[in-house]
This record gives structure tokens, sequence and C-alpha cells, in this order.
């Protein structure tokens, strides 16, 4: 099974100005001085020495991650913006042939769904596409915004038959080829985390999800649904400071928690997700190399691999 | 994990010894609330030597967050002290050194909070 990052950033998409761009710039340059690249792997090998702050970017498109286990139909969690380039990308390897969607949104908040109206597939008779979610709302959570005063193109108009499911949390559901177990998480409005399961493989993706510290039943409850997972894609987009004071009640939780709940649940791989929007490409690299440094200081007999998602990555289990 | 408490003049030094964590921050919650209910000008000021604390966790950490938030609201003085590295780094990568005041030891601490208190303290 294979995990593909479209979408990574919290709240907003964002893109890097042309100042940060000048920068990464710089920086190449001062680093490759004096130096020659004989060969494009050379060239290569040097760029991939100077790392995703100066050769490349956390990326800024809204959530949308894809779980791709080998077969012909789609399976993505969340149509923020990246969910655009995912069509994009998929349309062209395609070349019009159509094709099945499956679709599990953790909420319905804007910038989980904002990619809906610029997803290509829904405007091509033949494919079809599954949006399942727990909320009632969730229909009429697309159609609002796909039609006056919001948008050009009304619903109705789409070319592709678009089908709503709702699920039962905390039940299994086996559909497109994973068992998918919802769960309610604390967020505005609530949301839902969903861990799919195949062959023996794990993946839980759980965003937009606020954990109270006070309560260690819940915390205990909640390191349940992540228990062994080979994969936890985690909503980490504040400090812990600002989750329990400025913060909170905004619906968002940390990296210091993230790292707590995965050791608790004895989980393989912590990817930090929903990164904040106001942060930067070296901001987000301190997160992670600070969150490697928890990892580390405060293992007991199981280590957890953490890492930060980016647009773009792709994750092996 | 277990409290105690010593007074310098108007300085009150809890000192806390072992983990902080899931199992034991709302017995800290508890210890503190006394303290933090004087922690406010013209009664005493605080002190959380944590010379003795090995490890903070998140749920430890809120109660510190509460802690700081009430002192605050009372305009009283709190403040950490000798908190070893590995908590150090802790309180770093959670960005509480940004909301706590940490003094590098209890002397330092006391010393910040009040004269009277560093005098006490000093003449033992």
């Amino acid at each position: 099974m294979r995990i593909r990052f479209w979408g990574t950033r919290g709240s907003i998409p964002v893109a890097a100005s042309a100042a940060a761009i000048r920068g990464k710039v710089g920086a190449a340059v001062t680093r490759a001085a004096g130096r020659r690249f004989e060969t494009p792997a050379a060239l290569d090998a040097f760029l991939d020495e100077l790392g995703i702050t100066v050769a490349g970017t956390f990326g800024g498109e809204s959530s949308c991650v894809q779980l791709d286990a080998g077969g012909d139909e789609y399976v993505l969690c969340d149509l923020g913006s990246g969910a655009r380039v995912f069509a994009n990308h998929t349309l062209a390897a395609r070349r019009g042939m159509p094709a099945v969607y499956h679709v599990f949104m953790s909420h319905t908040h804007w910038d989980h769904i904002m990619g809906f109206p610029f997803f290509m597939p829904a405007y091509i008779p033949g494919n079809v596409i599954n949006i399942y979610g727990c909320h009632a709302w969730l229909e009429q959570s697309f159609r609002r915004q796909h039609g006056a005063p919001s948008f050009p193109v009304e619903f109705e108009r789409l070319g592709a038959e678009v089908r709503f499911v709702t699920l039962t949390p905390g039940q299994g559901h086996d559909l497109a080829g994973f068992r998918v177990t919802p769960r309610r998480q604390r967020h505005g409005g609530d949301s839902y985390g969903y861990r799919f399961e195949r062959n023996g493989r794990s993946v839980v993706y759980t965003t937009d999800s606020e954990h109270t510290l006070d309560d260690p039943a819940a915390l205990q409850g909640f390191a349940e649904f992540l228990r062994d997972a080979d994969l936890v894609i985690f909503d980490a987009q504040y400090s812990l400071a600002d989750s329990i004071s400025l913060k909170e009640d905004w619906g968002h939780s940390s990296n210091v928690v993230g790292v707590e709940l995965c050791q608790m649940a004895r989980v393989r791989h912590l990817c930090m997700f929903h990164h904040e929007p106001t942060y930067d490409d070296a901001q987000i690299a301190a997160v992670l190399a600070e969150t490697r440094r928890l990892e580390e200081i405060t293992r007991g007999d199981h280590a957890v691999r953490i890492s930060a998602a980016w647009d773009g990555l792709e994750i092996e289990l | 994990m277990n409290t105690s408490a010593r007074r310098f003049a108007d300085v009150v030094v809890v000192s806390i010894k072992g983990r902080v964590d899931q199992a034991t921050s709302e017995a800290l919650k508890a210890e503190l609330a006394p303290h933090l209910e004087r922690c406010r000008p013209g009664q005493d000021h605080v002190v959380l030597d944590f010379g003795d604390v090995d490890y903070i966790s998140s749920a430890g950490l809120r109660v510190l967050m509460l802690a700081a938030k009430q002192a605050k609201a009372q305009q009283g003085f709190l403040a950490l002290a000798a908190v070893q590295p590995l908590v150090r780094e802790i309180l770093e990568i959670s960005k509480f050194t940004l909301v706590l005041r940490v003094e590098a030891t209890v002397r330092d601490a006391v010393a910040a909070a009040s004269p009277a208190g560093r005098q006490a303290l000093d003449n033992g």
C-alpha cells in the first residue's frame, strides 16, 4: 500500500512568496559555490543534500491524502485544495478513461471541501464519486459551495455520478477494498478520523482533532483507535502551549500529544500533518527536528518513526 | 510523585519529586492549589523546584499552564527552578518556555521573587 500526500497544509492553502523562493535560490547558490556537477545524478545528489527547506518545500495545498492499494479505483481522504492537483494528475494518467473515486471526509470545514469545485473528474460523465462521511449535513455542505453565490457552476450540472454515503462511527465498513472504521473527534461541529485496514496493514487518518489532556480515559480510548497502526497521519498544527492556552478549543492538536498517543498505542510511524499556515518551511522543519528529539528522549521500549508530511510525499507500507 | 513546601519569608518553594504524567498530574494540581490561591501581591510568591522531576508529560504541562494562568490573573509571581536538562528540553519543544518563567536555580528564582525571600534563604 502506498500513501500519497496531495495537500498537507492546515486551515487555508498557502504559497511560497517571491522572497522565500529568492532566499532558497540564494542559499542553494551559496552552498554550490565552487562545485561542479558533471551529471544530472550529481546535481540531484546535491539537491538532496540541501534538503527540503532549500531545495524543496512542504507545500501549501490543503488536506488531501490518497491511499493506493494497487486497485483500479481511487481512495482519498478529504477534498481540500490538494484534490485539484490529484485530479489533474490522475486525469492525465488515465487519458480520459472513466474511474471510480472513494472519498472519506473528516468533516466539512472549508479547507477540507474547497478542492471539489476544481475536481475535474466531477465534471466528466462516466466517473463515479462516492463521498463518505458521518455528518448529517455532508451533502448539503458540498451543494452549498457549488453554486451561487459561491461558485459559477451549479452542483446539478456536474457530469459525474456523485453519491453521498453516511457512515456510522465506531463501526467497521468494508469499502473500496479496506476495512474502514470512523471515530468521532473533538473539533468544532465534530470531525471524524478513519482507521483503514487491509491485508494486515493499517493507516489512521486523524486530522482536525483536539485532545483533552485532563481525561486519561479519553486519551487511552483514542490510543486504542491508533493501536499498532503502521502509519498515523496526525494533526500537529499547534505547539502544545498554544493548544492549551490561546488556541484551546480551536480543535487542533500538537506534536507533543501526537508523540505521546503514538507511544501509548505502539504506532510504527507518526506523520505530522495539517501544518500551521503561518509557518514557513524552516519552521516546519524545526518542529520536525524537535519532535524527533522528543520521541528520542521520552522513548520507552518502542520507537516511533517521526516524519512531517509534504505535498508530494509518498510513504510505502 | 510527591511534593513538599518550604517558606522563605514571603516566598514558598514547592519541591516536586518524580514523574509528572497522566497518573500524577491531577495529584500535583491538587497539591499546588492552596499555594496558588495565595500567589498574589501581598501574600506569597511561588517557586516550583523541579530539581527532582525527571519527566513531565502533556498532562503535567497542562497543570503548569493552569497554574501560570491563575498566577497571571492574580498578578502573582510564579517560576520554575532547577529544571533538569531533559525536562528543560520538553519545556522548550512544547513552547512552555515562552509561557513560564524558568530560573536556573532555586536561589535565582527566590531572589527574582523577593529580596526578603532571598535573604531568608541565604540565612538558612
